[in-house]
């Protein structure tokens, strides 16, 4: 698929912004602050329903302005269609599509695919669990819109109930009744049934991932002038707050495994007000050859392997059937003259590639493209001679 | 701001639910707009509302009584109770004239964030009732979002020792809808809840 048009209305610098995109490469070049990203960052929006650079919605909005509008459209199987957000800080936000209201903003999402790459990447393979958590399950959202429902069913879960156990574990501290065990059980049966479903789903994705981001890592990191050495096997496994079941696709069998768990774990679990067992816990490990990536990988591997896992995702999507609009936002300043080469080879097949970067020069030829120039808010296709 | 009375009017309407600042700006100046005598029955109704009307000491539905008017009918199956969150549920299962016995009204659901438990609602009530054998069916009908689910959970938990029947809405489809339009999370609900046709 490809985006054809990008309408922005109040969305951060720009008061309005009409760009005609097409598909194959296109490149944003710009000073810093003057906006590339924030194109980019439009679309992605419209993919995800969230910014890779900001958990709320308030800076996504022009400065004065009340609501922002974002509005794209995009060919896939040749067919046409409009998708349309309306960008609410404080209320609820609104989508259209092809004109017509929806239900949920949720219901947008799966129209527009996107497979981001940033500098922000490099926090998968250095920074907390948290973040590798949630790029499996953006990754999980962009294979299947289901499980926006069911990631935000487990976290309201989890919510209600983490405050359950502060209350009960207050009482029973303080030596009064236990009124709030009695509704514990209750919850512990949601957040077995919810997490089991949101477990067995990201077990199934890091397996069909695996051979992906193995190949695409000893595509990046292959061994060149500069460095010979041949680079470790990539690997990534799913680490779980608690002891897996033989079989954990069953999702019985886990939603019975995550309630014994939970059972077992009862008073730790009150003296600490959390809930300490669940896929809210568990982690992505990823390792080079023998060694975990974290602590023992270099900053070039550490980048490799960031690509790796991105450019995964951009094969796993391809494979089943759909072609993502992949966007690299100011990658290639990160990046050493060899792995934006290789980086660039990986991507110049893709249907739709947008680009961003300060300066042109960091981008490599194979990527030479439709130009558009971004200065002060205003954006200006390049017409070449 | 507004001097004084004015910036209190809407201050207090801003408290109420759904209304934001704009609206209880909006609703401000509409009173103070209009005929005295219409807002003097609108001040009227809000005084005796609050003097009159009651909660049934049976079911917990409102009522100008003791007892609301259903509790009262003598026609109603007490055979069968329907457990519901809120008042304006029973209004609701009352408007489709399909449902005979009798309701329960809980006040709510659990939901620890908003700090009520089960024993902020009208469970030890409904334990109550239940006690001398009368009914043979409770219908679970709280809301079908996550408290209400967990509320229902709980409640099953609870009553299934006492051994009546336990039943729960039907969720799924709405009628007259089309399926290419129905969410994934209610499509896969319908599926779940599917039933034979020849029975």
């Amino acid at each position: 698929m490809y985006a054809t048009h990008l309408s922005l209305h109040d969305f951060r610098s720009y008061a309005g912004a009409e760009i005609e995109l097409e598909p194959g490469i296109t490149v944003f070049v710009g000073p810093n602050g003057h906006g590339k990203t924030n194109l980019v960052e439009a679309i992605d929006y419209v993919a995800t329903l969230g910014s890779h650079r900001v958990a709320s919605d308030t800076p996504l909005v022009r400065q004065g302005a009340g609501r922002a509008v974002v509005r794209v459209e995009a060919v896939r199987d040749e067919r046409r269609a409009l998708a349309e957000i309306e960008i609410n800080p404080g209320g609820a936000n609104r989508a259209r599509l092809n004109k017509s209201p929806l239900r949920r903003t949720r219901e947008i999402l799966g129209l527009v695919r996107t497979v981001l790459f940033s500098p922000e990447d490099l926090a998968l393979v250095k920074g907390d669990p948290a973040g590798r958590r949630r790029f499996l399950d953006d990754m999980l959202v962009a294979r299947a819109p289901r499980y926006a429902g069911v990631r935000q069913d487990y976290d309201r879960v989890l919510k209600q109930r983490n405050t359950l156990l502060k209350t009960a574990g207050a009482a029973r501290k303080a030596g009064e009744g236990s009124g709030g065990l009695r509704t514990l059980e209750v919850w512990d049966d949601h957040l077995a049934r919810t997490g089991a479903e949101l477990l067995a789903a990201r077990l199934e994705l890091v397996n069909t991932l695996r051979p992906h981001v193995a190949k695409a890592y000893e595509r990046v990191a292959k061994p060149h002038a500069g460095n010979p050495r041949e680079p470790g096997a990539a690997q990534i496994a799913y680490q779980s707050s608690f002891e897996l079941p033989e079989e954990p696709g069953d999702r019985e069998v886990l939603t019975a495994a995550l309630l014994a768990e939970v059972a077992a774990r009862r008073d730790d679990e009150l003296a600490r007000g959390v809930s300490l067992v669940g896929p809210h816990r568990d982690d992505l490990v990823l390792s080079l050859g023998p060694l975990p990536a974290k602590g023992y990988a270099s900053h070039g591997e550490a980048w490799s392997l960031a690509l790796a896992l991105r450019l995964a995702c951009f094969d796993l999507m391809r494979a089943e059937g759909d072609d993502p609009v992949l966007i690299l936002d100011d990658v290639f300043a990160e990046l050493d003259v060899d792995r934006r080469a290789r980086l660039a080879e990986s991507v110049a097949g893709a249907e739709q590639v947008l680009v961003t970067a300060a300066v042109p020069a960091d981008v490599p030829e194979v990527l030479a493209g439709a130009r558009f120039d971004v200065a002060n808010g205003e954006v200006r296709r390049v017409l070449r001679p | 701001m507004y001097e004084g009375i004015v910036q209190d009017l809407i201050d207090e309407l801003g408290r109420l639910p759904g209304v934001g600042p704009k609206s209880a700006q909006r609703i401000a100046f509409h009173l103070l707009a209009a005929d005295p005598a219409d807002v003097k029955r609108l001040a009227d109704v809000l005084v005796e509302v609050k003097q009159k009307v009651r909660f049934c000491q049976t079911c917990g539905n409102v009522a100008e009584d003791d007892q609301c008017r259903i509790c009262r009918d003598p026609g109603r199956d007490p055979t069968v109770l329907c457990v519901v969150e809120e008042s304006k549920d029973v209004v609701a299962v009352e408007r489709t004239r399909e449902f005979r016995g009798r309701y329960h009204v809980l006040g709510g659901a659990i939901s620890p964030i908003e700090g009520i438990g089960p024993d902020d609602l009208r469970i030890r009530e409904l334990m109550q009732r239940l006690a001398d054998g009368t009914v043979t069916e409770a219908i679970l009908a709280t809301d079908p979002n996550l408290e209400g689910e967990a509320t229902a959970t709980y409640l099953t938990r609870l009553l299934k020792p006492m051994g009546l029947r336990i039943t729960r809405l039907a969720s799924g489809l709405p009628v007259g809808g089309d399926l290419e339009y129905a969410d994934e999370v209610t499509l896969g609900r319908a599926f779940e809840g599917r039933r034979a046709v020849d029975d």
